[in-house]
C-alpha cells in the first residue's frame, strides 16, 4: 500500500474538508479491495445472492408459498438438461413439485435473516458487555470475563443446539411455528457473543486511558455517555471483522440446525431445510433436490468468508 | 509449576460446578418431573405424594446435592421418552461415538500433520495450493453437506461404502460393542470419520504449516543448516520438535469439538450413538437426557482442556517459569 497517510492528514487540515465519498475513493481500503480479483469476485457474489434473496418474490420465478401455483404433478421433475426436464423448472422440482430454484432464493432470504439478526444480537450483547467489562472493570468485569471462558470451553453449535431445546422446553405449548425463527436466532446469537466482548474490552482497556476519554470524565459527562459516544466508535474495527466472518458461521449454524430439524420450522423453508428434504430422496437417484441448495450454501458461505478475510488483512496495520 | 496446576484444576472445579447448576435447574424446574411420571388419570393427592417420595418439596440446596451425589454415581434419573434410566441409554450409545471420534481423529492426524509439513516446506508449489484451496472450501462447506456429497458419491454412484448404521459390531464385554473388529464394521466407519475429521484435517494442517513457516526463519535452524546437516535432519528433528506445542493444544482442544460435531455427522449416517440420542432429546424436549448430556460433554471438554493445559507446561520448559496465563 502506498503510505501516504500522513500527508492526507495534514492536508486536510488546511484544505476544506473532503467530502466522505471523496476520502472512500482515495483510501486505502478501496485500493486494496479493487486489487485483489478474488474479493471482488467474492463481493459481486455476495451482493447479487443477497439481492437475489431479497427481491425474491420478483426474481423468483414462482412463489413457493402459493399453493395455487405448485402442482403435485410436477413433482421431482428433474433439472433442465436431463431427460424428462421441463423448461419451466431450471433447476427441477422437489417432491412437492416447488420450483427449486425459487425455493433456493426464498430459503437464502429465511437463511440470511436469521444469519443477520443472529449475529447483530450477538454484536450488540458482545459489544455492551465488552464495554462494561473494560470501561467499569472490577467486579463486573470478572463475571463477565468468567461466564465467557466457561462458555468458551463449550462449541457453539452444541451451545446453540442447547438453547434451542431448553428455550424450546420453556416455551413449549406456545405456537412454535411463529416463533421458531427467533428462539432460532437468539440461541445462535446467544452462542456468538464472547468474541465482540473480548474483542471490545480489549480495545476499550486501551482506549480508556487516552486523552479525549480522560477529558470527558473530567467536565462530568456520565459513564454510560463516554461509552457510547467517545469509546464505542474507537473500537468499533475489529468488530466488523468478526461480524463478516460470523456471519458465514451464523448461517452454516442455522443450516445445520435446521438440516437437524431443530431449526425452522418446514413451512418457512431455509436452506437448511431444503437439504433435509431433499436428504431423503438422495436414494432414489433425485439427488437435485438436496445438491442444489447445498451449493447455494455453500457458494454463499464461501462468498462471505473470504470477504472477511480480505477485511481482516485490509484492517490490520501489520499486514500492510 | 504446582501452582499453576492447582490453579488450572480449581478453574475445572468451578466451570462444572456452574455447569451442574445449570444442569440442575434445567432437570428441577424446565420439564416437571411429575407430569411426565403420572398420566392424566392421577389424583393431585397422588401427585404430591409422588413428589413426597421423590424428594420435590425439600430445599432447593438439598435437592442440588442430591442431584450432583446421583451424578457422580451415574445415575441422571428417567428419559421422559423411553422411560429408562438416562445413565443405561447414554452408556449404550457411548461406545458408537467414542469409536468415531477417536477414527476421526487418527484421520485428521495422519492426513492433517504431512499436508501440513508438505505446504510449509514447498509454499509455492501447485500441490501447496491446490491443498490450501480445498482446504478453505472444505471450511465453507458445512458439515453435514460434506456427508451428503459423500453418500452421493460413495454409496448412491459408486456403491462402494454402506452410508447408514455401523455395520456388525462385537461386544466386548458386557457394555462395549466395537465395530473395528468387522470388515463390515471397518467399512461403515470409513466415511464417516472422514466427514468428521475433515474440518479438523483442514485445521492442523493450516496450523501446522504456519508453524513450519515461522520455524524455519529461525536462527537455531539456520545453525542447523550451517553445521551442514542433512535436510532431511533439520525438516523433521529441528523444526518438526518444535511445531508440536500448539499441534499437541488445538488437537485436544479439537477433540472435544469432534464429540459435538459428532452430533451432525450421527445424524448423517444414522451412527447410533451419543448425538442422536442427543439430538432425539432436544426435538421432544426430554429434559433428563439434554441435562445429563450437558454434564457429561462439559466434563469432557473440561478434563481435556486440563490435560491440555497441563501438558502444555511440561512440554515447553519457558513456560515452567512464567506465572500462570489465566
Amino acid at each position: 500500500m502506498t503510505d501516504n497517510t500522513p500527508t492526507v492528514s495534514g492536508s486536510e487540515a488546511s484544505e476544506a474538508p473532503r467530502s466522505a465519498m471523496a476520502r472512500f475513493l482515495d483510501s486505502d481500503l478501496l485500493h486494496s479491495f479493487l486489487s485483489s480479483k478474488v474479493t471482488v469476485l467474492a463481493a459481486f457474489t455476495t451482493v447479487v445472492l443477497m439481492l437475489a434473496a431479497l427481491f425474491a418474490p420478483l426474481v423468483a420465478p414462482f412463489n413457493p408459498f402459493d399453493l395455487a401455483q405448485i402442482s403435485i404433478m410436477d413433482a421431482r421433475i428433474p433439472p433442465i438438461g436431463m431427460e424428462w426436464s421441463d423448461p419451466r423448472y431450471l433447476l427441477g422440482t422437489d417432491d412437492q413439485g416447488r420450483d427449486l430454484l425459487s425455493g433456493i432464493l426464498y430459503g437464502m432470504r429465511i437463511s440470511l435473516a436469521v444469519g443477520f439478526l443472529s449475529v447483530a444480537f450477538a454484536a450488540v450483547l458482545g459489544i455492551s458487555l465488552g464495554l462494561i467489562s473494560g470501561y467499569v472493570g472490577g467486579r463486573a468485569d470478572a463475571i463477565i470475563m468468567r461466564i465467557a471462558e466457561v462458555q468458551l470451553t463449550f462449541p457453539a453449535i452444541l451451545l446453540a443446539l442447547l438453547i434451542d431445546g431448553i428455550a424450546n422446553g420453556i416455551f413449549g405449548n406456545i405456537d412454535r411455528e411463529t416463533w421458531a425463527i427467533w428462539i432460532l436466532t437468539f440461541s445462535i446469537g446467544l452462542s456468538f457473543w464472547v468474541q465482540y466482548a473480548r474483542t471490545v474490552r480489549g480495545s476499550t482497556l486501551v482506549e480508556k486511558n487516552k486523552e479525549y476519554v480522560q477529558a470527558a470524565r473530567v467536565i462530568g459527562i456520565p459513564a454510560w455517555i463516554i461509552m457510547i459516544r467517545h469509546v464505542l466508535p474507537n473500537v468499533l474495527g475489529p468488530v466488523l471483522v468478526i461480524a463478516t466472518i460470523n456471519l458465514a458461521l451464523a448461517i452454516i449454524t442455522e443450516a445445520t440446525l435446521s438440516f437437524l430439524g431443530v431449526g425452522v420450522p418446514s413451512t418457512q423453508p431455509s436452506l437448511g431445510t431444503l437439504i433435509r428434504i431433499g436428504n431423503d430422496f438422495l436414494f432414489s437417484g433425485e439427488w437435485w433436490i438436496a445438491i442444489f441448495p447445498g451449493l447455494a450454501l455453500a457458494i454463499l458461505v464461501l462468498a462471505v468468508n473470504l470477504l472477511g478475510d480480505w477485511l481482516r488483512d485490509a484492517l490490520n496495520p501489520k499486514l500492510r | 509449576m504446582f501452582g499453576f496446576i492447582s490453579r488450572r484444576i480449581a478453574m475445572a472445579l468451578v466451570v462444572m460446578f456452574v455447569v451442574a447448576l445449570i444442569s440442575f435447574l434445567l432437570f428441577r424446574f424446565v420439564g416437571d418431573p411429575v407430569n411426565q411420571m403420572v398420566g392424566i388419570e392421577t389424583t393431585p393427592e397422588q401427585r404430591e405424594a409422588l413428589r413426597q417420595r421423590l424428594g420435590l418439596n425439600d430445599p432447593i440446596l438439598v435437592q442440588f446435592f442430591r442431584y450432583i451425589l446421583g451424578a457422580i454415581q451415574f445415575d441422571f434419573g428417567n428419559s421422559y421418552q423411553f422411560k429408562q434410566p438416562v445413565a443405561d441409554l447414554i452408556g449404550r450409545r457411548l461406545p458408537a461415538t467414542l469409536e468415531l471420534s477417536f477414527a476421526s481423529a487418527i484421520f485428521a492426524l495422519l492426513f492433517g500433520i504431512p499436508m501440513g509439513i508438505y505446504t510449509g516446506l514447498n509454499r509455492d508449489s501447485l500441490l501447496s495450493k491446490m491443498f490450501l484451496s480445498v482446504s478453505l472450501v472444505g471450511i465453507a462447506l458445512p458439515t453435514f453437506f460434506i456427508g451428503i456429497l459423500f453418500i452421493f458419491f460413495f454409496s448412491v454412484t459408486l456403491q462402494w461404502l454402506p452410508s447408514f448404521g455401523r455395520g456388525e459390531v462385537v461386544a466386548l464385554g458386557s457394555f462395549w460393542d466395537t465395530g473395528f473388529l468387522t470388515i463390515s464394521g471397518l467399512k461403515a466407519i470409513i466415511l464417516p470419520a472422514i466427514t468428521l475429521g475433515l474440518y479438523q484435517m483442514t485445521l492442523i494442517m493450516r496450523l501446522i504449516r504456519a508453524e513450519m513457516l515461522e520455524v524455519m526463519r529461525t536462527d537455531h535452524i539456520k545453525f542447523a543448516r550451517a553445521r551442514g546437516l542433512p535436510n532431511r535432519s533439520v525438516y523433521y528433528i529441528h523444526a518438526l520438535k518444535n511445531t508440536m506445542v500448539p499441534v499437541i493444544t488445538i488437537t485436544g482442544l479439537q477433540l472435544g469439538s469432534i464429540i459435538a460435531f459428532a452430533i451432525i455427522t450421527e445424524t448423517v449416517f444414522q451412527w447410533p450413538g451419543m448425538g442422536i440420542l442427543f439430538l432425539q432429546a432436544v426435538q421432544n424436549v426430554d429434559i433428563p437426557i439434554m441435562a445429563a448430556y450437558l454434564l457429561l460433554t462439559a466434563f469432557i471438554f473440561v478434563f481435556i482442556n486440563l490435560i491440555v493445559d497441563i501438558l502444555y507446561v511440561v512440554i515447553d520448559p519457558r513456560l515452567r517459569t512464567e506465572r500462570g496465563r489465566a
